[in-house]
């Protein structure tokens, strides 16, 4: 049952995912990705972590993906949907690519850390309130560290993208 | 139950594919949204170890994770506002300001 439903929404992350990167449209790349966090958040939830599932709908496809769509429709893309996909000169790149990918699967398929089944623990109910502790009780530093560059990240995105008169 | 390299093996995919899109395409928003791609497998990985292992830091450092991508994603696109609106392109070979 569980491994039916993970099939599943990694079949559709991984498909979504390459239409991401193949598509020649933007607009068809941001739907494509809106969709891939869709499933890598029921993934979330199939990893008993039902709270970062949440989160994960709430900062990614209702913000990022939403200011994405903005940017988008803010500048002309139709030059953007005429370029080619591979515009030579890539194969070292590919060949990189390649490598890297098989490096790591080969290494995660001949590991044996990697065949356990079972969590070495099974963590009773009320787990949100257990990790909300552990964040604002021992995270309490990289938490607040973590507001300041939002914070900064507001405030810069704003001075970039004014007018240079205003 | 699903065993740990299933989920393992997603992410090392979605890595590659992300990965990938960085390294071929050109269009800067498509680079910018395979980045996402990575973060968000990296993601994974994190909270399929915390899991197995019965420890809430792989969530937490999902969440960080969550966090700086918002704000990575709130001034990369700021910078692409302005490159747009002074160079009016959106190729990354086009964007040659800062070579020396």
């Amino acid at each position: 049952m569980d491994q039916g439903f993970f099939l599943l929404f990694a079949t559709v992350s991984v498909v979504t995912a390459l239409t991401v990167v193949l598509a020649r449209n933007p607009v068809h790349s941001a739907l494509a990705l809106m969709a891939c966090f869709l499933q890598i958040s029921a993934i979330f939830v199939l990893l008993e972590a039902p709270f970062l599932a949440v989160i994960q709908i709430f900062v990614y496809v209702g913000a990022i993906m939403v200011l994405f769509l903005f940017v988008i429709m803010m500048i002309d893309v139709r030059e953007a949907v005429l370029q080619r996909f591979l515009p030579g000169g890539n194969l070292p790149a590919l060949v990189l690519v390649g490598l890297l990918g098989v490096e790591m699967l080969v290494l995660v398929l001949s590991s044996d850390r990697f065949s356990v089944a079972e969590p070495v623990t099974t963590r009773g109910g009320d787990e949100i309130r257990q990790l909300s502790t552990t964040l604002f009780a021992n995270y309490l530093l990289p938490f607040e560290a973590a507001s300041v560059i939002l914070l900064a990240a507001l405030v810069g995105a704003i001075v970039l993208a004014r007018k240079e008169s205003g | 139950m699903v065993p740990l390299w299933w989920y393992i093996l997603l992410g090392v995919v979605l890595f590659v594919i992300g990965a990938a899109g960085v390294l071929l395409r050109r269009n800067i928003l498509v680079v910018l949204m395979s980045l996402e791609l990575l973060l968000n497998s990296v993601n994974i990985n994190f909270i399929a170890f915390g899991r197995t292992y019965g420890d809430f830091r792989g969530q937490i450092f999902a969440i960080f994770v969550i966090a700086i991508t918002a704000a990575e994603v709130a001034v990369a696109l700021g910078i692409l506002v302005a490159l747009v609106r002074n160079k009016s392109t959106l190729k990354v070979d086009d964007v040659t300001m800062m070579k020396g």
